[in-house]
């Protein structure tokens, strides 16, 4: 029985475990705490002021965020709804988060067509956008002015440069093991403020973060809860099939 | 194997706990599955309150709006149609509508919150088809609309006549007036 | 007589209720000493039910068009009331059967259970095994997202590694010149409804042939030699009531493993559902990294462990093939592992850690070093049924016992 376990554990190996990718800056960890209402509203906030015009959500609905995080109906209208329907009118609140930008236009002003953001936590994860977001910083060659150490070359201009300010990088050259030299960013410096300080950005950049996190799986509260209630009504069950096994298997000599 | 000594009431109680135990979880478990079938958040915005605006409605006229996938009627009756409300009381089945839905403010006379614009779902109470607006009164038609799938017919207030196959009236849904012009369609209480 | 036996009595003088009751529950002997290992087959069965009714829910929401498949997975995850519930059963449904059913193959392997007189089983099983995997191919395309669609696409190029036919067999496989619409809508027809058909039919004939030899156990030994003065076997207990009460706690628990996933890591770190198909199907951008979901990786290693590109593809579906001959590889007389030699046991370790280390392998991309193992694991793999071949004819088992032990 013990061999058996431990050739059951070794079947399951392969699923432990997942490699990370490569290196990036800045390569800052975050954790977000899904009890925090408050942080998600000033992400959302900065989500449909910033990111809700060239990129849509279009799977979410305004009404649904709303019940989410605590904002009424009335407050989404007066401060999250600024987009427009086809008739030009202010979206429904019952309305998926759509923008009117089509692809074309998308792929014509940034190279490619701004992606929808519905689910970029769960495909990107939470770690690549809060080093995004963080990571712009001036580069001439690039159409916008500027480009981005975890996104190499990225299409996006740096949309929150008003709060953020600007920042250059400051870079060093490596020889990797195959004795081959690269430029890699090792810090950045500021060059010009935004409205923010670093601190405040970084505390912004998180809320927004923690925002998408919600977007991409609005129900992943519900999702546990609801996981603890069966886990716990199958444990009751367990010891009551056990009880009954062994009882019945009394016979069994 | 043996049969000794088997303790038959632990064994009854235990298969019996089981089963009702494991029967609820498969009750429960039906439950996210059923629910599955309700109106999704896609049909219930796209069945969120309507706005009309009846400000071009001329006398006697009847728009049509959509709302929860329904055709909604706003009609403005005129005088003459007005009048025929109690004409033809005698040849209705239910003309206090005591047996018909519609919200607790239009449970009156002319079965709407203002006297000249009736609010109506456009849906048959026979079979679900949708009438036909007959506006026009002659010697043996007071007005109102008529089914063409089965014949049945109801007054300028949407109340059904007698010896037809729709058993109640026409429904009123719940609105409201947002202001002299618009009447949204979907909400409850009287502005 | 009492009114519900007078109803059964009705009923079987029409229909074989009561027979079927007996030969297949409450009078099908199975050997008393079933181990941990005899939980995997009931719990397949119940894998498929839970993806059965999990599906037929889904299909009343999906919609299987290019334009729409993506989108109407979101909106069953979010608009939908306990859509995303019943998404999840689905797909970590998708990754229990494959946990479950290479558990029950691997018992086989130790217990003997393809040798003679089982060998019908075993095949039937091996089919099985077959149709679920085009069936989770298939399913995995609906999606629509980016593995969805770079995943079939890679699979079905394979296809065109035969020569002369190739090409126009994928263009015909695609019906289109990449995977298209038509692709989508051609998988979801044989996913819903085709496949199914034939993985239900395959799991009655499964289980039948099961029940007509009659089930093998740890140790190997043929319950049906011994039997009582009532020819029942002296090793066997009925089916039921013994083996169900005690199938539902395996049940219990397996539920338990299976909600902790559902409810607390359904994407199970981008195995079960990988992160890439978070992201719609786009033709022009292939991954940076395309893996196959976890339970194809042990094929595709080796078809990457293979320089060239036919054999490679021969050799993937020669891992499968070898699976199917395995009752002939093996002309060893004793069944259980408990008792055949040292050299057997060696074997079955090498051919374990070979499709683990395949599993992993076919998992990352590959790099140099990656493929060399990957080389030595398929030669591993293959060895276990050719190194069998040798071994099991004149075999230094040790002696097995008449009777089951406990």
């Amino acid at each position: 029985m013990k061999k058996s376990m431990i050739l059951f554990a070794g079947l399951l190996l392969p699923v432990m475990g997942w490699a990370a990718g490569g290196a990036i800056y800045p390569d800052d960890d975050i954790s977000i705490d899904w009890s925090d209402k408050a942080a998600m509203q000033r992400g959302a906030q900065l989500f449909t002021n910033y990111c809700l015009s060239c990129h849509s959500a279009q799977y979410s609905r305004y009404n649904r965020v709303g019940k989410d995080l605590g904002i009424s109906d009335d407050l989404m209208k007066e401060n999250l709804i600024f987009t427009t329907n086809e008739l030009g009118e202010q979206s429904k609140v019952g309305s998926l988060m759509t923008v009117t930008m089509n692809q074309e236009y998308g792929e014509k002003s940034f190279g490619t067509a701004p992606p929808d953001l519905s689910l970029v936590a769960r495909s990107r994860g939470t770690h690549w956008l809060y080093n995004y977001l963080r990571g712009f910083y001036l580069d001439d060659a690039r159409p916008f002015g500027v480009n981005n150490g975890v996104f190499p070359n990225v299409g996006m201009p740096h949309v929150l440069a008003e709060l953020e300010g600007l920042k250059k990088a400051v870079k060093e050259e490596v020889e990797d093991s195959h004795g081959n030299k690269h430029e890699v960013i090792t810090g950045f410096e500021q060059v010009s403020e935004g409205s923010m300080t670093p601190e405040q950005y970084d505390q912004a950049v998180k809320d927004l973060v923690a925002f998408l996190d919600y977007l991409a799986e609005p129900y992943k509260q519900t999702r546990k809860n609801v996981g603890t209630g069966v886990l716990i009504f199958l444990l009751v069950l367990l010891i009551l099939a056990y009880l009954l096994k062994k009882e019945y298997w009394k016979d069994v000599h | 194997m043996s049969s000794e000594g088997i303790d038959k009431s632990r064994r009854r109680f235990l298969t019996a706990a089981t089963s009702v135990v494991g029967g609820a979880g498969v009750v429960a478990v039906a439950v996210p599955f059923l629910s599955s079938w309700n109106p999704s958040a896609r049909a219930q915005s796209a069945g969120a309150p309507v706005e009309a605006n009846i400000s071009k409605l001329e006398p006697g006229a009847q728009i049509i709006v959509k709302w929860q996938g329904k055709p909604v009627w706003v009609v403005r009756r005129d005088e003459k149609a007005l009048a025929t409300l109690d004409e033809i009381t005698p040849q209705l089945r239910d003309p206090d509508s005591n047996e018909s839905i519609q919200p607790e403010y239009c449970k009156n006379h002319t079965r709407s919150i203002k006297p000249e614009y009736l609010v109506v779902v456009g849906i048959c109470t026979h079979l679900g088809c949708s009438p036909s607006f007959r506006p026009e009164i002659t010697a043996d038609w007071l007005g109102g609309f008529f089914c063409p799938c089965h014949g049945s017919k109801f007054d300028f207030a949407a109340r059904v006549h007698k010896g037809v196959p729709a058993p109640t009236n026409l429904v009123i849904p719940p609105h409201k007036y947002v202001s002299d012009d618009v009447v949204l369609i979907g909400e409850d209480g009287v502005a | 007589m009492s009114k519900q036996n007078n109803l059964l009595g009705w009923i079987d003088a029409r229909f074989p209720l009561t027979k079927m009751w007996e030969e297949h529950l409450s009078k099908y002997y199975a050997p008393k000493n079933f181990n941990f290992w005899y939980f995997f087959g009931s719990l397949a069965l119940l894998v498929l039910v839970i993806q059965i009714v999990t599906g037929i829910f889904l299909t009343m929401q999906y919609k299987p068009d290019a334009a729409l498949a993506f989108s109407s997975v979101e909106y069953i995850m979010r608009d939908v009331d306990w859509g995303w519930l019943i998404r999840y059963l689905h797909s970590t449904g998708a990754s229990a059967f494959f946990v479950v059913v290479y558990l029950h193959m691997f018992r086989g392997l130790m217990y003997g259970s393809y040798q003679k007189p089982r060998e019908l089983i075993w095949l039937f099983g091996m089919f099985i095994f077959l149709a679920l995997m085009a069936e989770a191919f298939m399913g995995y395309l609906l999606p629509w997202g980016q593995m969805s669609y770079w995943g079939a696409q890679v699979i079905i190029s394979l296809f065109g590694a035969i020569p002369v036919i190739g090409d126009d067999l994928t263009l015909w496989i695609r019906g289109d010149f990449v995977i298209a619409d038509a692709t989508l809508n051609r998988f979801f027809a044989l996913h819903v409804i085709a496949v199914p058909l034939i993985l239900i039919m395959l799991v009655v004939m499964h289980i039948l042939a099961l029940h007509e030899v009659g089930s093998n156990n740890p140790d190997g030994v043929e319950i049906k030699k011994n039997k009582d003065e009532n020819g029942i076997p002296l090793d066997g207990i009925p089916f039921h009531p013994y083996y169900s009460v005690k199938d539902i706690v395996g049940v219990v628990v397996f539920l338990m493993i299976f909600s902790a996933v559902v409810f607390f890591m359904p994407e199970m770190n981008g195995y079960f559902l990988e992160y890439a198909n978070f992201e719609p199907a786009n033709p022009f951008k292939t991954p940076e990294h395309i893996a196959p979901v976890w339970y194809f990786t042990p094929f595709y290693a080796i078809l990457r462990a293979v320089p060239d590109k036919l054999m490679g593809v021969i050799g993937m579906f020669a891992a499968i093939i070898v699976l199917f001959l395995l009752p002939w590889f093996d002309r060893g007389k004793v069944h259980s592992i408990r008792y055949r030699s040292t050299a057997f046991k060696g074997l079955l370790v090498m051919f374990v850690i070979s499709f683990i280390g395949l599993g992993y392998l076919g998992a990352l991309p590959a790099t140099e070093g990656r493929t060399w193992f990957a080389r030595l694991f398929t030669l591993g793999y293959f060895g276990y049924f050719i190194g069998l071949w040798f071994i099991s004819k004149n075999e230094k088992t040790k002696p097995v016992p008449e009777r089951v032990t406990s």
